[in-house]
């Protein structure tokens, strides 16, 4: 029977608090899991770093993904090459899997459009900010791999708890439904829209549930426990792609979850949440726990760890680099992309542009 | 009356505290406004001053959040909801222009709506995508809607109790810019600043500069260096985009024959462009030389690594003054 078959307050787990095996565990190769471990110490650590390089003035405001690494990594690895990824403005970690590089992510909070730009062949859309504005394009996209019988193609498209409450969820999720489109619609119930609890977003008992006004598939899933993500997305990214017998398609997850740290480095969680609930969640958190069981099954030992936080630093390292070395964009940038082709009104407005700044020089022209 | 010495967004504070302890019917809602006290802190203590039926954490849904704010103010509350940035107006959009702007048109004055949609909008504080639009024109450009935009402490509580005392709906946008970039002597007591007028900031007989928001601020700047190279300008603060104050603008460019409009919208469509129409309209005779306008361009918001290039300068304002009055 599919993990999916459940009821929706049925959450599934595969791994305790302290990684012990409490559930099936999925079938995967020794070397994917160890990677899956991989880039949750990635993604934790270029957390931590943006997060400093914002507090130094080196970044702008940052959305932080601590805690959640186990639900970004342990999705993102279930999804094939030819699959889309549609995520939020948190979903670090999900994109890199995905193959946005680093330098990439850190160049787009850093101010530059560059950062959108994504490598050839990287299926993946950019960070969507309005909340749930991006539900709809995963429908779409999921739609127009369906009418153009590209079977074999999945749309996972991420979002938090918050974003349950729009409109555009119910309309995304609705149009699915109706239109029967190979979606995983990915909720990273963190437990707070800023400062605002998840029983101040719905009654309902669970986000799950919701996909039931849909007449889809809901699952809930212990975000936190990244082997447990992985079986849920696998399966439903599956039953997208090839569904039973009177299956539909489309499956809405929920990941029961929590952020560490703020919602973005602009606010203070201390205002809006106690220090004991903070410490309860950090006790489930998904890198331990995880490390813990490939540990105890023989998968890795003190050497491997250490030699992936070496890499990891090194990594996150290169990138910073990499990101703060590349030269700041070319003003003229601004007017290249609006159009396919400049307008008149805008070909003229970059002409008095560049005559400005060559009259006054960049420091004259920016001269507050 | 005493006064204290205020920012921007420390007086929509002291402007929504006064009035709601003069009125029950005010009250405040929106993401975050509650125990957070507002992602600006523009609502800082009013929860626990208020409790939770007046200062009401909604859920993420902007088109609830407006939408039934407008079925409150049907029934004779006051909401003033809050929209985190202008940037999330677009979800309610269509409350806002369908409902919001015509409650007292469809029903022939029967009801109307004395709502105040408050939102931070405008650039230039490094924020991320969907965080820095100036879009009030979309509003502007809707009947039924009045369209405040302060750009001084003072200013932001008068005419923010005038807003939610008035008994059509506002949009009241704040230039987030800045909230906290100067302080300014604010009245503890209630007073009202009048919407729809605009203010004369400083007198002048070359040239009329029009301005209003975070653009002040360099537009006065930028006046005030040119008068070593002899230019006397008149800086108008617009305060109302809609209605229009267009007596004011009409009698300062009669005065000097000379134009420029300097606002962080795009060009196309912008005040700049109605501004200008205006002055053909009734003071074609007066005039000296073309209107000229100081904008943003016509192109996507850019990310920040480029605002500070899209959005008007010190130098760009003196540049365009200098080329309407040496036309």
């Amino acid at each position: 029977m599919s993990v999916l078959q459940r009821d929706p307050q049925d959450q599934v787990r595969v791994l305790d608090e302290d990684g012990t095996v409490v559930g099936e565990v999925p079938d995967i190769d020794d070397e994917t899991l160890v990677e899956m471990y991989r880039y949750m110490r990635l993604a934790r650590h270029f957390d931590t770093r943006a997060v400093s390089l914002q507090r130094q003035g080196r970044m702008g405001t940052y959305p932080p993904l601590s805690g959640q690494e186990g639900a970004q990594i342990g999705s993102a690895i279930a999804l094939d090459e030819q699959d889309w990824m549609v995520p939020s403005y948190r979903e670090h970690g999900a994109s890199l899997l995905r193959g946005l590089p680093l330098k990439q992510t850190l160049l787009y909070w850093m101010g530059h459009e560059k950062g959108n730009e994504m490598p050839e062949g990287v299926n993946l859309f950019p960070p969507a900010v309005p909340i749930a504005s991006q539900i709809p394009h995963a429908t779409g996209a999921a739609w127009a791999k369906k009418l153009r019988g590209e079977d074999d193609t999945a749309v996972i498209c991420y979002f938090g708890d918050g974003a349950t409450s729009e409109g555009d969820f119910h309309e995304g999720l609705n149009f699915a439904g109706v239109f029967d489109t190979p979606n995983v619609f990915f909720c990273n119930n963190n437990q707070w829209a800023i400062s605002v609890p998840r029983e101040r977003q719905t009654a309902s008992e669970t986000l799950a549930q919701k996909a039931t006004a849909y007449g889809i598939d809901g699952v809930q899933v212990d975000g936190m426990d990244p082997l447990a993500v992985y079986s849920v997305t696998k399966a439903a990214l599956d039953k997208a792609k090839n569904p039973g017998e009177g299956e539909g398609r489309p499956t809405l997850i929920e990941a029961v979850q929590y952020r560490f740290g703020a919602h973005t480095t602009a606010d203070d969680p201390t205002v809006y949440r106690d220090d004991d609930e903070v410490e309860e969640w950090k006790a489930k958190d998904p890198i331990p726990r995880l490390e813990s069981f490939l540990r105890e099954t023989g998968r890795i030992d003190d050497e491997g760890v250490e030699a992936i936080e070496a890499d990891v630093k090194q990594r996150v390292a290169d990138a910073i680099e990499a990101a703060e070395s590349d030269p700041r964009p070319d003003p003229s940038e601004m007017f290249n992309h609006a159009y396919a082709e400049r307008t008149p009104e805008i070909q003229a407005q970059y002409e008095e542009f560049e005559a400005l700044r060559e009259k006054f020089g960049d420091e004259g022209f920016l001269r507050e | 009356m005493s006064s204290q010495n205020l920012t921007i967004v420390q007086a929509v504070r002291d402007g929504l505290y006064t009035e709601m302890n003069l009125d029950d019917e005010v009250l405040v809602m929106g993401e975050d406004v509650g125990k957070n006290g507002g992602v600006f802190r523009a609502t800082e203590g009013l929860w626990n001053e208020f409790g939770d039926d007046r200062v009401i954490d909604t859920p993420l849904a902007e088109s609830g959040i407006i939408g039934t704010a407008v079925g409150m103010a049907a029934m004779g509350l006051k909401p003033v909801p809050e929209i985190q940035f202008s940037g999330f107006m677009y979800p309610g959009f269509d409350q806002i222009v369908s409902h919001m702007s015509r409650f007292r048109n469809r029903t022939r004055g029967r009801y109307t709506l004395p709502m105040v949609l408050r939102a931070p909008y405008g650039g230039g504080i490094r924020a991320p995508e969907s965080h820095s639009e100036s879009k009030e024109m979309f509003y502007a450009h809707e009947a039924g809607l009045k369209v405040v935009i302060p750009s001084t402490p003072y200013d932001t509580k008068g005419l923010l109790i005038s807003a939610i005392r008035d008994p059509d709906p506002v949009i009241f946008m704040e230039p987030k810019l800045i909230y906290r970039a100067f302080r300014g002597e604010v009245p503890e007591d209630d007073y009202t600043v009048p919407i729809g007028e605009a203010a004369v900031r400083r007198e002048g007989t070359d040239v009329s500069v029009f301005t209003f928001g975070a653009m002040t601020r360099p537009t006065l700047e930028a006046v005030e260096n040119l008068e070593d190279e002899g230019i006397d300008a008149e800086v108008v603060d617009i305060r109302t985009i809609s209605p229009l104050d267009r007596e004011t603008i009409v009698e300062s460019f009669k005065k000097t024959g000379r134009a420029v409009v300097v606002h962080e919208a795009p060009k196309n469509g912008g005040l700049g462009a109605e501004i200008t129409a205006t002055i053909q309209e009734e003071a074609l005779l007066y005039q000296e030389a073309p209107v000229k306008r100081v904008a943003g361009y016509d192109v996507p918001y850019p990310l920040y690594a480029l605002e500070d290039y899209y959005l008007p300068s010190v130098a760009r304002v003196e540049e365009g003054i200098r080329e309407a009055v040496n036309f």
